[in-house]
């Protein structure tokens, strides 16, 4: 869609290019301190769900390797480990049994039978044949059970790690009900967030801008039916157009989701990518790209848009932060991914009910992992903003 | 010797333009103003006319402008500098005032101008009520709007230019100020408004025994009021003396060149002096050779319009509409290689017809035969073959190109629409024989037009016209949003081309004497109708209608016409 690309490094010249409106934005970028410092931290979010796309980083989150709901280090004492609250732990895993060798902390230093506790329990963990052999006295479907778990293969070596190596009593930012890693799920979770927002946010990018270029552009009948068409879509309250549009496609799914955010969100952008066009197109320089011969389509979109693209950038920016908000909340109320993905709206639902019980950690997880990235993202729009605005220059 | 109302001493203003750079925008300027005295400070843009005028009001940006210390700008003897901000608003408005450039967008639209004017007289004289609707009143008929009982309640956009200019006048004057700072005020203005203007700010002069700084580029324009011209160029006074000193003896070759750049009724040169010929002494020589103009039956007809008609409609209500005629029954013949101009007022319609042969309007009615086809006729479609023939170049020459295309994107974009030159290097290759031509620099290639000046943004506009050999150019008043010196050279270089190419332009303008300096025939058009048409020469000397004749009366000519 570009002109014709000319070799700026002439040899008979050897002059430099001047700097364009990217390269000047880019140093203003770069002279702001807060936009930098917020760079930093959105490419490192970037980084991270990256790692976590190519399965690099947290890509077990869904085993079970800590106990139930173990607490974060920096807070293993004042929190006490509760006892297995999993249904049918007890004839599961054996309580007895299990919960020995996961409370090693509980060992009270003024206990006289201390040593021997701490001798007892050295010895249940070097016999890895311990704990199976205590879930057979107690259970004698226990083998059954095992084999049954490998097949179905839902916790593979989870059953393994159940039954044979050792739950860990905590973790840095501890566990969930299942005893699943919160650091691995928060950064699992970052991944879809940050893969839904952006990809969201361009599908209703490119939604609002192409639709707001004709509507702008054309005028007339074209815009007055884009428009009828914009009013229609922002007049349905939009928890109800979420439904509709999920109900029409059928399936839960990342995909889903994108679809719903892109689909819903791109009428900002239409409004204000139309105002641009409307004020652009009777411009002198596009009647002079008119009287030098150019078409409709090239002189919307290689004359017109590269003047605007600054204002989509933003709007594209600004909707990340938006979209993933909204992830968010759609997961939270369930209509967004499905069980078998985590985000950071289906860890903060689930932190619903183990907030009653006092297990605070998925949901600061979540939530400190969300509003620094949301914050960052803001305060590098803002700065984008700043930069791209040719009347701050 | 009386002592002058306004000097300055030695002013010297600096913007600070980042950390390191600044930029001296006056270097020392010494100037007085005597008391019932019109001054004239003269020079084209960037020459600090304006930051002078700003800096007696105590406008000027604090945040990057500084003053030297040396400096001082006395007032009645009071040194405004010292000024506190209360005691320079006190003085401003009452004691100095200032008309600006534009009335539009210096007259607030959402307030009648009934009320602005009476605002400025509450705050100053503590009128209130119906003394002061009365005071406004008496402004209006001074300044001489008509039925100024009715117009007082009318809001800025209801009123023409000129009268805006005048409501401004009006509330300059509400207080009686001792000095009146006029900023270019008849720039934005027509010919015929401009002279009224003009002399009504000159009676105003004499009744209230104000002094008036005129801020202007226009030479021949102060001709008329000044007594006392200063010169100014780059932040320098380059000559100052009484007006009519300056005018017959111009003893700075800089004021010379502006007297002389600037095309003329009743002189011809082939081409036109600019700064340079002064400065290397060559100007006296290029006078003495003329050019003659005008057209002969013989000469082969490029454009035949017929009966041109260009309506524009406008929905009123439900169904009511409105039909504005721009245009009407607009026929004539341009022949190749040939000029026509064509002149008329805002709103005259010139520039409609100008964009009605480009096809950017669709005609209501008439045709347009080139070739021996009517383009008027044609589809799109049709019509893409001839856009390339039929070019033209617009009057503003920061809006016409892209922002955000390099001069060679510009250059290159019709070639590569209209599929001219072979691939991207040929395109660049002409792209920068084009650029030679129009006398910019090879580097201009890699540039932002923001990084040009208007002169020069108009020469790259020229080029992108060139890549397409068109037959017919159409200069929509390309040369109006110019400096005189800079308009000189933009009016060489299209001569030249014209000479090099045979190409045919219609030149469109308001200014009279650039379209006789230009054209073989002229059109005189007002209000959407052709008024005359001929021969240029002929019709200068002997204008038949009497709205051509009203035009030209109003080419202030000042003194100018005596030096020429």
């Amino acid at each position: 869609m570009t002109t014709a690309a000319i070799n700026p490094n002439n040899p008979a010249l050897g002059i430099e290019r001047s700097p364009g409106l990217w390269s000047l934005a880019w140093k203003r970028l770069k002279a702001d301190r807060i936009a930098v410092v917020s760079m930093v931290i959105v490419i490192a979010f970037l980084l991270l769900s990256f790692a976590a796309f190519f399965g690099l980083i947290a890509k077990d989150w869904n085993k079970e390797i800590a106990i139930n709901y173990a607490p974060p280090t920096l807070f293993k004492d004042s929190h006490k480990p509760a006892a297995d609250l999993r249904p049918g732990a007890a004839t599961d895993a054996g309580p007895a049994v299990d919960g020995a060798a996961a409370k090693p902390e509980f060992i009270n230093d003024r206990d006289p039978l201390r040593e021997v506790i701490i001798e007892l329990k050295a010895q249940l963990g070097q016999s890895t044949g311990a704990a199976d052999s205590g879930i057979k006295i107690v259970d004698p479907l226990a083998d059954v059970l095992t084999e049954l778990r490998k097949q179905l293969g839902r916790t593979g070596d989870g059953a393994a790690n159940v039954v044979e190596a050792k739950r860990l009593d905590y973790l840095p930012f501890g566990a969930d009900k299942w005893g699943r890693d919160v650091l691995a799920k928060v950064i699992q979770g970052s991944e879809t967030s940050i893969l839904v927002g952006f990809a969201a946010a361009i599908v209703a990018t490119i939604l609002g801008t192409v639709l707001g270029a004709f509507a702008g552009y054309y005028g007339g009948k074209t815009d007055d039916a884009l428009n009828w068409f914009y009013s229609i879509f922002s007049s349905i309250p939009y928890i109800l157009l979420v439904l509709a549009i999920a109900a029409v496609l059928k399936q839960k799914g990342v995909v889903t989701v994108v679809l719903i955010l892109g689909l819903t969100g791109w009428t900002s952008i239409f409004r204000l990518v139309r105002a641009e066009y409307l004020k652009h197109k009777a411009r002198d320089y596009v009647r002079a790209a008119n009287a030098i011969g150019a078409s409709n389509l090239r002189r919307m979109f290689v004359h017109i848009f590269p003047n605007i693209s600054h204002v989509v950038l933003v709007q594209l920016s600004l909707h990340v932060v938006l979209f993933i908000k909204s992830e968010v909340i759609l997961s939270f109320l369930g209509f967004g991914v499905p069980v078998d993905t985590v985000s950071w709206g289906s860890m903060l639902n689930e932190s619903q009910n183990e907030l009653i019980l006092g297990y605070w950690w998925q949901l600061a997880a979540a939530t400190v992992f969300m509003a620094v990235l949301v914050t960052a993202f803001s305060l590098f729009t803002d700065a984008l903003r700043d930069a791209l605005d040719p009347k701050l220059k | 010797m009386t002592t002058p109302l306004l000097s300055i001493k030695n002013l010297r203003v600096k913007f600070r333009l980042d950390k390191h750079n600044s930029f001296e925008a006056l270097k020392g300027i010494s100037f007085n103003v005597m008391p019932n005295q019109t001054v004239a400070l003269v020079g084209e843009s960037g020459s600090g006319k304006s930051v002078a005028s700003l800096a007696v009001l105590g406008l000027l940006p604090k945040e990057n402008a500084t003053v030297d210390k040396a400096s001082s700008i006395e007032f009645e003897g009071k040194n405004l500098l010292t000024f506190s901000n209360a005691q320079k608003r006190a003085l401003r408005g009452s004691e100095i005032s200032m008309i600006f450039q534009e009335p539009m967008s210096s007259l607030n639209p959402v307030f009648t101008v009934g009320f602005q004017i009476e605002e400025v007289l509450k705050e100053h004289k503590g009128l209130s009520g119906k003394a002061a609707r009365d005071r406004a009143i008496a402004l209006l008929t001074e300044v001489g709007i008509p039925e100024p009982a009715i117009k007082i309640d009318s809001f800025p956009h209801q009123m023409s230019g000129g009268q805006q200019q005048r409501v401004m006048i009006a509330m300059a004057i509400a207080c009686e100020p001792k000095l009146l700072i006029a900023d270019e005020p008849t720039t934005a203005l027509d010919v015929t408004i401009q002279k009224q203007i003009l002399d009504l700010i000159a009676a105003l002069q004499k009744k209230h025994n104000m002094a008036v700084l005129f801020i202007t580029h226009d030479l021949a324009v102060v001709g008329d009021i000044a007594d006392h011209v200063v010169v100014m160029r780059n932040g320098e006074i380059r000559e100052q003396g009484a007006a009519i000193d300056v005018f017959s003896t111009p003893k700075d070759d800089y004021t010379r060149a502006l007297l002389a750049c600037r095309p003329v009724v009743d002189s011809r040169p082939k081409r036109l002096p600019v700064i340079d010929d002064f400065m290397a002494g060559r100007a006296d020589a290029m006078r003495l050779e003329q050019r003659s103009r005008g057209v002969k039956d013989s000469d082969p007809v490029v454009l035949e319009v017929k009966g041109l008609c260009k309506d524009f409609v406008s929905r009123e209500g439900l169904f009511g509409k409105r039909v504005f005629h721009a245009a009407t029954d607009v026929s004539f013949k341009l022949r190749k290689g040939k000029t026509l101009g064509l002149v008329g007022e805002s709103g005259s319609g010139k520039t409609t017809v100008g964009l009605t042969i480009m096809k950017l309007h669709d005609a209501t009615k008439g045709e347009a035969w080139f070739e021996g086809k009517n383009i008027f006729a044609m589809s799109e479609k049709e019509f893409l073959p001839y856009k390339k023939r039929i070019q033209i170049i617009f009057q503003n020459p920061y809006a016409s190109l892209n922002p955000r295309f390099t001069v060679g994107q510009i250059i290159c974009e019709p070639m590569i629409i209209h599929c001219i030159g072979a691939n991207a290097e040929a395109r660049a290759k002409m792209a920068f024989e084009l650029l030679a031509k129009v006398g910019l620099p090879e580097m201009s290639f890699y540039k932002y037009p923001h990084e040009f000046s208007g002169g020069q943004r108009q020469r790259i506009a020229i080029a992108r016209c060139l890549t397409m050999k068109p037959d017919i150019l159409i200069c929509d008043e390309s040369v109006s949003a110019l400096d005189v010196s800079v308009q000189a050279q933009v009016l060489n270089l299209l001569q030249d081309l014209q000479d090099e190419f045979g190409m045919s332009y219609i030149f469109i303008s308001h200014d009279l004497a650039v379209v006789k300096y230009m054209s073989d025939e002229v059109m005189v058009m007002s209000e959407g109708n052709v008024v005359e048409q001929g021969d240029s020469d002929a019709l200068y000397a002997a204008p038949k209608a009497a709205y051509t004749r009203k035009l030209l009366d109003s080419i202030p000519r000042g003194l100018v016409a005596t030096v020429g």
